[in-house]
């Protein structure tokens, strides 16, 4: 009590007395605004840094047309090297799209599930387990689909080899879906509980409450959670060119291997001359593949944001 | 495995440094060829008995990648499997460096089969319809075999990634004598291939896959693969891969390996050089399943 009368009568420090706290404060005051925009300066410095790398190519080798319409990538050959990744974009988008399918179903059956029946602890339990699957390492998952997946599949569907559609679209599908499920879960729990009430006041069954009442009023943030999955799916290069089998094709069915853009930039990258039309051409891919993952990026935001207003 | 060698080579060189720091040491850089990387992993083990004064860090990655350190300048010798491009030798003069190319052994570049798999011999033309681009063989009844445990009969064609040297020099060597002779039209692969990312990776799928064929270096044959008889010309005889025929250079596919150094070697480089070509070094390439480029008896 003495303490406190103390200091209110009369201690009152001049703030704007530049002590040795004020200097403190001030430099805080920076470093925390340099973190702040540090996400800005990098992710503009990383788009600077792609493109002035591949900028060569696209001044001089680059055709458009060979570029995404030719099926044929063979940026070795001696005689006329082809830089088509109309392969690559049908192998990632392949791999991409079945892991969506599978993907989306569960976890939107566990992102209901949390937010509308678990209870308590197994709830809260629930939520960190689904959480711990996010963070097992890509590679980690790659080799699960080298060496467990690879068999399954041969023995299952008695197919020649077991790195195919079906192999990394199952290990992208259950990378994916933590990942969809938090932020599905997120966008039911923001639906009002007013919903829920109104719709059990007219005799609505939990089903029809959750089909009828808040799969609907929820359904742009898990429209953005699905696209948060297709950009992770777009992006993810280890454990796809673990399992694909990296082989430049056009598929024709689930059990024919391809190869996706993120993993042709890893195998080849280390192997090129720095600054050879190779090196550049990669890093086309990589503009190609930044400016993809950016549009899915910003369109899930944006769609999230636009719930989180409303 | 290429990754586990790498670290296994990095930190045993670590601990050479760690332990050696008394004097100064020079260290010599090697990179490159994933065919070459076991022996030049042998010759950097053994020749500390003779010159303490020097470590060799040795990396594999692909003739690729140690090409690209070559013109980059990064490496005081490149390994490679295939001899360097003209455009890369101008890519090199042009960031100032002055390649020189030494040959220092041999390779039969084996054509890899699963071990239930009944071919006999396989010819130049077979292989090219398999893995060339417009090759009508597609199908194991194609070539007239029926593979017990390959249901499906379709081939599984496994290759190697777009800059590795082994690539390089099957798709000139098989591919590019077949498009001569117009087997196939066009010298280079066909779309739906299994780019492995090291020689072992392909060894290891065709060991696990019936319906596969690949090629990778005779060294990293295992007694769980079968290693086709090549023959050049469709009735011709064929020839086993060994390091017999690929020092006597009967076997068709065998390919003389390569390291570039700087300049002509000077110094410490060029006392490994001349000890790499000693019978010595050259006993190293036996060993680890490589012809010599020379006749050497060893002990």
């Amino acid at each position: 009590m003495t303490e406190l009368s103390r200091v209110s009568s009369g201690n009152i420090p001049d703030i704007n007395k530049r002590t040795l706290d004020w200097y403190f404060d001030k430099i805080v005051q920076y470093l925390v605004f340099l973190s702040g925009i540090s996400a800005i300066i990098l992710i503009i410095g990383i788009f600077a840094f792609v493109t002035m790398e591949g900028f060569g190519f696209l001044l001089e080798d680059f055709s458009l047309k060979e570029f995404l319409l030719s099926p044929w990538w063979e940026p070795t050959d001696d005689d006329e090297p082809t830089y088509g990744i109309l392969a690559l974009i049908a192998g990632t988008a392949s791999v991409t799209g079945l892991a969506m399918l599978i993907a989306i179903p569960f976890s939107l059956g566990s992102a209901v599930y949390i937010a509308e029946f678990a209870t308590g602890k197994k709830r809260e339990y629930l939520k960190i387990l689904v959480e711990l699957l996010a963070a097992i390492p890509s590679v980690v998952w790659g080799f699960i689909g080298l060496s467990i997946m690879n068999p399954l599949i041969i023995e299952f569907f008695d197919v020649p080899v077991g790195l195919n559609i079906l192999n990394a679209g199952i290990i992208l599908g259950l990378m994916a879906a933590p990942i969809m499920t938090s932020i599905s879960e997120d966008a039911l729990k923001a639906v009002p509980d007013k919903y829920r009430e109104a719709a059990e006041a007219m005799g609505a069954t939990r089903w029809q409450v959750i089909y009828k009442t808040i799969l609907p009023a929820a359904k742009n943030g898990l429209l953005g959670a699905v696209l948060l999955g297709v950009g992770r799916g777009f992006g993810e290069t280890m454990a796809v060119l673990m399992a694909t089998g990296h082989a430049i094709n056009i598929p024709g069915s689930v059990f024919d291997s391809v190869r996706a853009l993120t993993a042709t930039i890893a195998a080849e990258l280390g192997e090129t001359a720095v600054g050879s039309p190779h090196y550049q051409a990669l890093f086309t891919i990589g503009i190609f593949l930044f400016l993809i993952t950016f549009i899915i990026n910003l369109t899930a935001d944006l769609i999230v944001r636009g719930i989180r207003k409303s | 495995m290429k990754i586990k060698q790498l670290i296994t080579v990095s930190v045993m060189t670590a601990a050479v440094i760690a332990s050696q720091t008394v004097s100064a040491r020079t260290i010599i850089q090697n990179k490159g060829s994933d065919t070459l990387v076991n022996v030049a992993q042998a010759w950097a083990e053994t020749y500390p008995t003779i010159n303490p004064d020097v470590v060799v860090a040795v990396s594999g990655g692909g003739s690729g990648t140690g090409i690209a350190a070559m013109i980059n300048g990064t490496v005081d010798i490149a390994n490679a499997s295939r001899s360097m491009k003209p455009k890369e030798i101008k890519q090199a003069k042009d960031s100032g460096q002055n390649p020189v190319e030494h040959v220092v052994g041999y390779d039969a570049l084996a054509v890899y089969i699963h071990n239930d798999n009944p071919a006999k011999s396989l010819s130049f033309h077979q292989l090219a319809r398999v893995f060339g681009r417009g090759g009508d063989a597609t199908k194991w009844s194609d070539l007239g075999l029926k593979i017990p445990g390959c249901g499906s009969d379709q081939i599984v064609v496994v290759s190697r990634q777009n800059n590795s040297g082994t690539y390089a020099y099957f798709k000139k060597a098989v591919l590019g004598s077949a498009a001569k002779d117009g087997v196939i039209k066009k010298g280079s692969f066909r779309q739906g291939t299994l780019d492995m990312h090291g020689s072992k990776d392909v060894v290891d799928l065709v060991e696990k896959t019936p319906c596969a064929i690949g090629y990778s270096g005779l060294a990293y044959a295992t007694e769980h693969v079968k290693l086709a008889c090549i023959s050049k010309a469709d009735n011709g005889t064929c020839i086993n891969p060994s390091v017999a025929t690929a020092s006597d250079r009967s076997y068709p596919i065998a390919r003389p390996l390569f390291m570039y150094t700087d300049g002509e070697p000077k110094g410490d480089i060029k006392k490994y050089m001349d000890w790499i070509k000693s019978d010595a070094g050259q006993c190293i390439v036996k060993k680890k399943g490589y012809a010599p480029f020379r006749d050497v008896s060893c002990k």
